[in-house]
């Protein structure tokens, strides 16, 4: 019995000395999702994209609407329709002391492709580059084959490392520039080349335990509040939660739904909320017949018709499903981007939830009695994924098609999805470009492997009137004018049905008392949005 | 002892070889981790060339024979998430599930036994009934629950202990390892009680029934009647003679923590290699999970092993021969 109270009094003098050590200044952050590596240039992903905004930063950066700011590039201008200037800031340093010249923009922009076993290439930001001048080390001129509006949004994607000594006059080439010896990404994860110019330096990386960035002083912008700043990620939620409840961390991301009322009335947490730009869809197969997943139609496919989408919309109550599964933290969607996006069409309202209606197009499209049906589901990629589906499964069983959810985990999910097994699917997405192109291009333009089009439109949804004017969009640098384009591109989407937006998420962050977060549309966790209060 | 080495050796390698099979095409059935690697906003064309990139356009068959081909080399391949070798990450990862793997056996043996020998010795008394009874309680509570108890205990309401993570390492023989500091013992604490929780009422049931056997031995009874003091019938005779069945089972068990501490370290953070298996299957990052299964026959062998020789010290009367049994 000694012993044990003995042992006890030493744990209790072991946490008090562990408590001192945590400094005022020092931030930890819980992230749900760890990056696979430091080399900005390694794998296109969130969680990477996020880390690296500390460390590396690019020409032109994005707010917390992701809006674009000057970053590297003070200014940017086009010359004319394919030519474009930015005007590079000066007495920026990397944090190795060195100056930032057009010679690091012409080196990241050559390392890119020429990254090893990339499994997510940066690629699809630098295609567009046809050629590259400098005609002193603070302009960059880029030319691209055709009018390409997107540049500057492209080139907020991509991050600028530091050239050495020897590439200081290479040249960029298209078809690959002539260097030797490409940086390793084991030397970016091992610290010696994580050299950025962004205000946080490197400090320590332990796979599966931590990052520690320490705050760099010689800064050009804002300095951080915060001497250090340590992510440890903690995938598990419950165990997160508690970490923040126990004082382990300062700040956790995506905090469970069913979690966060009880969060909010703990007096020494605080919860920040704000809308992101992910979207969580219905897409139809408007391809095969007969389709997958579909019985009672004698072998035709129901969704070619477009009463049957309209039916399908109309049965579902996306208030409800906001109201009862999100707990709230989710807005209805009208379209494929949230409200004060860049494209986002105010006409267009949420379809308003009509059963009977549905039941009327139903039998207008002959099927009064329905027809059976299969909606694919992942289980542990969005907020709530298979619930959503079993409410939307339940609504549109009650006007008469008999619906069953198949739920799997996103691996698996995907890969049949991409093998086109369903022929109606519930998935989500996240428009990275902050604007309406991008949703637009990937889940509603027709497959084309040449414009990059349908990279994700498993529906194979094909219809002329878009693809026109998204081409005709995504040539037009004219902002007015393109946006335009844009909101009717997205009005002939939602008019046809083509794909039924549900609700775009919100995104939270929990936090101890006496800081603040500022959400972010693009869902990352960054440092730099983490202020103290007091 | 030679001939039996060789043939436990043999065995080994095809159990090894079966296993790579097994998991080879287990991962590829389930699907292509490009799916869940890749950008959303990558076009089809990147799509393609990041397959390319990978070897994953290739028939299967071809790229089992390169695995093959380059694992014969000591190459057990390049791991698709984070591009480094499949062995590097998971070595990296080693020394922290070794940790917490020899702190909770040291824990579940030094709790475990005594415990087992007092129930067993008092079995009809109340101290024997309430140990039986708490061993039960050990065996059935589900232990990602019990980890989230442990932390909701000790590290949110009490505050005394950190809630996961591994806290400071210092380098013993190159090693990383945080039992020699003051911060990284508070951190191996939980994890390794919550790890040892089950063991611990494994050993005790073990040690009471071996002790409740071994009592009415003839010997048990024979060194009694000499006049030995009850101390030494106890920590000597009895001791020795029921280790046994524990030493075999603590040696499965070993193996199967080492390998599958995966509850443990996902509700801790700890940066072990379970979490690594975990976060690999579900990328399905091929490399590594075979990898990590080749290793793991490998370990669970080798302990086999040890656990043959340490019978025969054990008990003379066990020999390793190379006749089949």
């Amino acid at each position: 019995m000694r012993t044990s109270l003995r042992c006890v009094s030493v744990l209790a003098v072991m946490a008090g000395m562990g408590m001192g050590l945590a400094q005022a200044q020092t931030l930890t952050i819980g992230i749900s999702s760890e990056p696979s590596a430091l080399d900005p240039h390694y794998h296109n992903l969130g969680p990477n994209n996020a880390m690296r905004r500390h460390i590396f930063e690019s020409l032109v950066g994005q707010d917390e609407n992701q809006r674009l700011v000057p970053q590297l590039a003070e200014s940017w201008r086009t010359l004319d329709d394919t030519t474009w200037e930015f005007k590079l800031r000066k007495g920026v340093k990397f944090h190795d002391g060195s100056d930032f010249t057009a010679a690091d923009v012409v080196y990241s922009l050559c390392r890119i492709p020429n990254v090893k076993d990339s499994p997510s290439s940066f690629t699809i930001y630098t295609k567009a580059v046809e050629a590259v001048e400098t005609p002193d080390p603070y302009t960059v001129i880029v030319r691209t084959a055709r009018p390409y509006p997107l540049l500057p949004v492209e080139f907020s994607s991509w991050a600028v490392i530091s050239a050495p000594a020897d590439a200081e006059n290479l040249v960029f080439d298209k078809d690959g520039c002539d260097y030797g010896d490409w940086p390793k990404t084991a030397d970016f994860n091992s610290g010696e080349l994580a050299i950025g110019t962004g205000p946080f330096r490197f400090l320590e990386y332990v796979k599966g335990d931590r990052i520690v960035l320490a705050r760099n002083d010689d800064y050009w912008g804002e300095k951080s509040p915060w001497e250090k700043v340590v992510f440890r990620p903690i995938t598990s939620a419950a165990p997160r939660v508690a970490a923040l409840l126990a004082g382990d961390v300062d700040l956790i991301d995506n905090p469970p739904v069913q979690d966060i009322p009880r969060l909010k009335e703990n007096p020494d947490i605080d919860v920040a909320s704000g809308l992101s730009n992910r979207v969580i869809y219905l897409h139809f197969d408007h391809f095969q017949e007969p389709t997958p997943g579909v019985k009672g139609t004698g072998g035709k496919n129901p969704f070619k018709d477009r009463r049957v989408r309209e039916a399908v919309s109309k049965a579902i109550n996306r208030e409800a499903i906001v109201e009862r599964i999100m707990g709230g933290l989710a807005v209805p969607a009208s379209q494929l981007i949230p409200p004060g996006m860049f494209g986002y069409n105010p006409e267009l309202g949420v379809e308003p939830y009509a059963p009977d209606r549905a039941k009327e197009l139903l039998t207008e499209a002959g099927y009064p009695n329905g027809f059976e049906l299969v909606l694919g589901t992942p289980n542990d990629r969005y907020i709530n994924d298979e619930k959503i589906a079993q409410a939307v499964a339940q609504m549109l069983t009650r006007v008469g098609i008999a619906t069953t959810v198949d739920a799997s985990t996103k691996s698996v999910f995907f890969k049949r999805r991409n093998k086109y097994e369903f022929s109606f699917y519930m998935a989500g997405w996240g428009s990275g470009t902050g604007e309406a192109s991008s949703p637009l291009r990937a889940l509603v333009a027709t497959r084309d492997k040449e414009k990059g089009y349908g990279g994700t439109n498993r529906g194979r949804y094909s219809n002329p009137e878009l693809d026109a004017l998204l081409d005709e969009a995504l040539s037009t640098v004219d902002d007015a004018e393109r946006e335009k384009l844009l909101q009717e591109a997205m009005a002939v989407a939602m008019k046809d049905y083509a794909i039924l937006p549900l609700h775009y998420e919100v995104t939270s962050w929990a936090f101890r008392k006496g800081i603040t977060y500022t959400p972010r549309t693009d869902q990352y966790t960054l440092a730099t949005s983490v202020k103290p209060t007091d | 002892m030679l001939a039996y080495l060789i043939r436990r050796l043999f065995q080994a390698a095809i159990t090894i070889v079966v296993m790579a099979v097994l998991v080879f095409v287990g991962i590829y059935a389930i699907g292509n981790p490009i799916d869940v690697l890749i950008s959303p906003e990558a076009d089809p064309a990147e799509i393609e060339a990041a397959i390319r990139r990978l070897g994953l356009d290739q028939p299967l068959w071809r790229q089992f024979l390169l695995f093959v081909s380059n694992a014969l080399r000591g190459d057990l391949g390049t791991s698709f998430v984070h591009n480094e070798p499949a062995l590097r990450l998971i070595i990296e990862r080693m020394p922290a599930t070794l940790e917490l793997a020899v702190a909770a056996m040291l824990l579940s043996i030094f709790l475990g036994i005594p415990l087992g020998m007092i129930a067993g010795l008092r079995h009809d008394r109340a101290t024997g009934r309430g140990i039986m009874a708490a061993s039960i309680l050990g065996f059935s509570l589900p232990n990602f629950w019990q980890g989230m108890m442990l932390i909701m205990l000790f590290a949110v309401w009490a505050g005394w202990l950190p809630s996961g993570g591994r806290g400071d390492t210092v380098p013993l023989f190159g090693v990383p390892v945080s039992f020699l500091t003051l911060d990284g013992l508070q951190h191996l604490i939980l994890p390794a009680i919550n790890l040892a929780l089950f063991k611990t009422a494994l050993v005790v049931r073990l040690a009471r029934a071996g002790t409740r056997e071994v009592m009415l031995q003839d010997y048990v009874k024979f060194a009694r009647a000499k006049g030995v003091s009850e101390r030494r019938v106890v920590l000597v005779h009895m001791l020795k003679n029921i280790l046994i069945p524990v030493v075999t089972v603590l040696g499965l068990e070993f193996g199967s923590v080492i390998a599958f501490a995966v509850v443990t370290e996902t509700v801790f953070a700890w940066p072990g290699m379970g979490k690594l298996l975990i976060d690999s299957i579900l990328n399905l990052d091929r490399p590594v999970v075979v990898a990590y299964l080749m290793l793991i026959v490998f370990v669970f062998i080798l302990i086999n092993l040890v656990v043959d020789i340490v019978y025969s010290l054990l008990d003379p009367r066990v020999r390793l021969s190379g006749r089949a049994e």
